[in-house]
């Protein structure tokens, strides 16, 4: 499975991007946001445009590495519950990592 | 609020019967939804991104200040361009100073000694209505408060003055999203209607209402069932006491109620003058510009700016000039007045000018006294101002205290105008604001000056925090035969040997008396041999007085010291109430009665036990009966620990081996107790440990040969070494069980502690069906501490399991070594007898203070289990320890 690198220069783009390639035959799409320390309010219509796109194609959309500010954010919108979150902790150094992949409760 | 929203009140929008229609529902949804977007975006925000806007925001309002008060003037018709000029630089410069230097984000208060933190987390949606009589500086001032807490606002101003208000809001919400704010974070609702108001109202979504308006918007606020500022009217009292600096009183008052033309509701409306002064501050009055009414000008003016109907003022006179209200009210007065005076004889509907009027028309009121003074200013104070503003001239502190106290307002002013020094950091140093917090009088949530830490919620973040504990003993403990010598040191003009004749009789006092420092004047005291009484040691409280005692040595077992304890306590502090002393407490810190610090005589206490248990010669304990009432109260502080402790076995030689084995297992008890109690600290666990290991050893030498020096010597060792970790640890769940078996079947204390004893250690060596709250321990650690007390002992065992169960083993075979009895079976108390007793076994065990420290907080259910097992007998006691914390 491919995992999409936002960028936070252009997170909206990525976004928009990453909407379109919703119509790929997947059933399971990765977004990276391990460098996105904020967002705005740009970057939440595009995530409202990418969770709504995502819902009506049934296809599952993974949020990984999104920081505890960003999320925050996210469950004040009412956006998280549309994503499922993957937080790595790679700084152990045994390469284990920490999954979570649950979809958010709101 | 700021202002009463009269216009509003007086001409409400006519409500409709729906709501709002579908294309409007959209808009107030679509307004609603980008202010949550704006409030979420904004959590991600820092204390310098927030600065880095507020700054900006003030300077615009700054330099907007005179577009906003014209446009306001001109939109509303009510007030003063230059006054709402100030008004505007206040609501900017004035609140940017209080809010500057203010951590709104993150941590924004540390109290390390107390570990706490304070944590701000922002409100999110805020609702605000905003009213007609100060509608721009309203706006400036919440949207500053609003971005430097990080919230959203949808503003709803007063219809009359929607234009200003909306240009404020746009000055503002540009002047933000230039610096980094979220778009959206202000918005201003278009042509509000009330169905449109008290939908965003009840709307999921806000968070909080904040209503700056009459008593009509701050209620329906409130009833909105959303958390709200709901800010509301006032009636300032103006007591001008005859010690005022009349000269400056009067210019304020001018200053205040002419600011903006009266529309500030903080702004005097009676001023209740001295009779010694009125005449001279109303002559003051006129020379500056006012016009004194007299009776039918009162008249007059009465009819036109009250409403005969409702009692309340007309909504054409708010904000106006005096002059032109006087041209209303047919009043010929000069050009340049600036206020009117109208004398009031009383306050109420047959007084119409002693309610509000926020425009510059005052009643006065001549008192013949201050008592008169103040009962007016309270009846001014409860027609329509509770909560709200008072003010008070005067140079007499003591009549400003008693005005701050019979007047209940958020604010009261002294000497400085109302209007003005309500806003705050101008003439005082309140808080600046432009809502007024009115307390519960007003129906408002605060009395405060509504500021940015009502915009906040604030979190605290409570770290465990670790009392001081202690370690409290005597200062002097003497020990080994012939320790009694140590008595020759301390020396007294008059001292009295509190003692029992069985300790007479075999010759003790003898012993002691010839250690007592020469001439010293030595006087006997023989109290019964049991639980004191009150009147024993009242009795023996005169006798310490008639000798003038300067020392007391309590020679004998518990009961004896006991007495002196409580006998001293009352020779040095005759008030000392017995019965409120022994008032039952959780936290010696914290306790509600205090054991009184002054004294009156003063005695040294010398405790020489002659037994080998209870170890009253170091505890801070004393049990107190009265036969009269059929009571028995326990006392405990630290004063009542004996000064000196003696501890010479040649007075325990003599023991007869039941008591020896009785105050044996009290001991041990005390030791086992206060090892697992929860109030153990490495102080007392040393001397827990000690005290078992003792007792273990010498107890069944001490009871098979009474006359072993070696035993009987470490024996009344390990009770007072038992005694210093029980007064510092306390005891457990086995004593309170022992105290209501003992005292319901008449069984001795160390008897009945024996009965429990391999119970109680089976339980709280399990895992608690419920834990005791205690701050001290960190986790469940009873089991691990049974088991170091089996290591101690060399009982072997490799699981913590098979420790316990070890420890209990050998706890069993010692009372078999004591030939304590098996059962209460087989003290020959009947089934049925023991249960019809149980009931309130449980009952006095429960009320019993002795389990507060114990590991486990016992429920009732498992008194009644642990008597029962008591019933039963020992034997098959088995320690329970899960698997999961025996392998730990």
């Amino acid at each position: 499975m491919t995992v999409t690198q936002m960028t936070p220069d252009q997170l909206c783009e990525d976004l928009l991007k990453a909407t379109r390639a919703l119509d790929n035959p997947e059933t399971e799409v990765s977004l990276d946001f391990c460098s996105v320390r904020r967002i705005d309010s740009a970057a939440v219509r595009a995530l409202e445009e990418l969770a709504g796109s995502a819902q009506h194609k049934g296809i599952k959309v993974v949020l990984h590495g999104v920081n505890i500010d960003v999320y925050k954010v996210l469950k004040l919108v009412k956006l998280a519950r549309h994503f499922s979150f993957v937080n790595e902790q790679l700084a152990s150094g045994d390469g284990s990592g920490e999954r979570n992949a649950e979809p958010a409760t709101e | 609020m700021i202002v009463s929203d009269a216009v509003r009140e007086r001409s409400p929008i006519p409500l409709s019967a729906d709501g709002p229609s579908t294309e409007r529902i959209a808009y107030l949804e679509k307004l609603v939804s980008q202010s949550r977007t704006a409030a979420a975006l904004f959590t991600q925000f820092t204390q310098d991104d927030v600065d880095r806007i507020v700054k900006p925001m003030v300077l615009a309002g700054l330099a907007h200040a005179q577009h906003l008060a014209r446009l306001a003037v001109e939109e509303t018709r009510l007030g003063v361009m230059e006054d709402k000029v100030i008004k505007n630089m206040v609501a900017c410069e004035f609140v940017h100073n209080f809010v500057k230097d203010k951590r709104t984000v993150g941590v924004i208060r540390e109290f390390p000694e107390r570990n706490l933190l304070e944590i701000a987390e922002p409100i999110g949606v805020i609702f605000s209505l905003t009213p007609i009589t100060n509608p721009t500086s309203t706006v400036l001032f919440k949207c500053i408060v609003a971005i430097k807490t990080r919230n959203a606002v949808i503003f709803s101003p007063h219809p009359k003055a929607w234009r200003c208000c909306a240009e404020a809001v746009r000055i503002m919400y540009e002047t933000a999203v230039q610096h980094g704010a979220p778009e959206g974070v202000f918005s201003c609702l278009e042509a509000p209607t009330l169905p449109e108001n008290r939908y965003l109202m009840h709307h999921k979504d806000v968070a909080l209402i904040d209503a700056t308006g009459g008593p009509g918007v701050v209620k329906a606020a409130y009833s909105s069932g959303k958390p709200a500022l709901g800010v509301g009217a006032g009636n300032t009292p103006v007591y001008m006491e005859k010690s005022a600096d009349v000269n400056t009183a009067v210019v304020d008052i001018i200053v205040s109620k002419t600011f903006d033309n009266g529309t500030i509701c903080a702004s005097e409306q009676t001023v209740v003058i001295d009779d010694e002064i009125y005449d001279r501050v109303l002559k003051k009055f006129a020379e500056l510009g006012t016009h004194v009414c007299d009776v039918n000008e009162t008249k007059l003016l009465e009819r036109t700016v009250i409403d005969p109907k409702t009692g309340f003022m007309q909504p054409l006179a708010v904000g106006q000039k005096a002059i032109d209200i006087a041209r209303f009210a047919g009043l010929n007065v000069a050009a340049n007045t600036k206020l009117l005076i109208a004398p009031i004889e009383g306050v109420g509907r047959d007084h119409p000018l002693s309610v509000e009027k926020l425009f510059p028309v005052l009643a006065v009121y001549r008192a013949k006294s201050a008592a008169e003074a103040l009962r007016v200013c309270v009846d001014v104070n409860h027609a329509g101002g509770i909560g709200h503003t008072a003010v008070i001239f005067s140079r007499n502190q003591e009549v400003i205290r008693k005005f701050g106290e019979v007047i209940n307002a958020g604010r009261i002013i002294v000497n400085s105008p109302g209007s003005i020094g309500a806003l705050g950091a101008v003439y005082n140093d309140l808080v600046p604001t432009f809502s007024f917090g009115c307390g519960t009088g007003g129906g408002n949530s605060t009395t405060d000056n509504v500021n940015i830490y009502h915009y906040l919620n604030i979190k605290r973040l409570a770290r465990r925090t670790q009392n001081h504990m202690w370690f409290r003993v005597p200062n002097q403990i003497y020990f080994n035969m012939n320790a009694v010598e140590n008595l020759r040191q301390f020396p007294s003009l008059s001292t009295v040997i509190v003692t029992s004749p069985g300790i007479e009789q075999i010759g003790h006092v003898d012993i002691v008396r010839r250690h007592i420092a020469p001439e010293t004047h030595l006087h006997v005291l023989v109290i019964p041999d049991a639980e004191p009484e009150v009147k024993v040691v009242l009795k023996g409280v005169e006798e310490l007085k008639f000798y003038q005692a300067d020392q007391i040595v309590a020679l004998g077992g518990g009961s004896v010291i006991d007495a002196a304890k409580i006998m001293k306590l009352k020779y040095e502090s005759p008030l000392a109430d017995l019965e409120e002393l022994a008032a039952p407490f959780l936290d010696l810190r914290k306790r509600v009665v205090q054991y009184p610090t002054e004294k009156i005589n003063r005695a040294r206490l010398i405790a020489i036990a002659t037994t080998s248990g209870t170890g009253s010669e170091v505890t801070p304990f004393a049990v107190l009966t009265d036969k009269a009432s059929g009571r028995k109260v326990t006392l405990a502080d630290y004063s009542l620990t004996p000064d000196v402790a003696v501890v010479d076995p040649q007075f325990v030689m003599s023991m007869p081996k039941a008591l020896t084995a009785d105050t044996g297992i009290d001991c041990l008890t005390h030791a086992l107790e206060a090892g697992v109690s929860n109030y153990a600290s490495p102080y007392t666990d040393s001397n827990a440990m000690q005290a078992i290991r003792l007792a273990f050893k010498y107890l069944p030498i001490a009871y098979q040969n009474p006359r072993d020096e070696e035993a009987r010597s470490m024996m009344h060792n390990a009770a007072c070494i038992a005694a210093m970790a029980f007064s510092n640890a306390s005891v457990g769940v086995n004593h309170a069980l022992a105290h209501a078996f003992g005292a319901c079947f008449g069984v001795a204390h160390g008897r009945a502690n024996a009965l429990m004893l391999p119970h109680v250690i089976a339980y709280n060596a399990a895992v608690p069906a419920k834990f005791m709250p205690s701050p001290w321990t960190q986790g469940y650690v009873a089991h691990k501490k049974y088991a170091t007390v089996a290591d101690l002992l060399g009982l072997g065992g490799q699981t913590v399991e098979e420790k316990i169960q070890k420890l209990i083993e050998a706890v069993e075979r010692l009372l078999d070594q004591l030939d304590f009895p098996p059962s209460i079976a087989a003290l020959g108390i009947s089934r049925e007898k023991f249960e019809s007793a149980i009931p309130q076994l449980a009952a006095t065990a429960f009320e019993d203070p002795s389990w507060r420290s114990n590991p486990r907080m016992p429920l009732m259910t498992e008194l009644v289990d642990l008597f029962w097992k008591a019933y039963e007998g020992r034997g098959k006691v088995k320690a329970d320890v899960p698997q999961e914390l025996a392998t730990k």
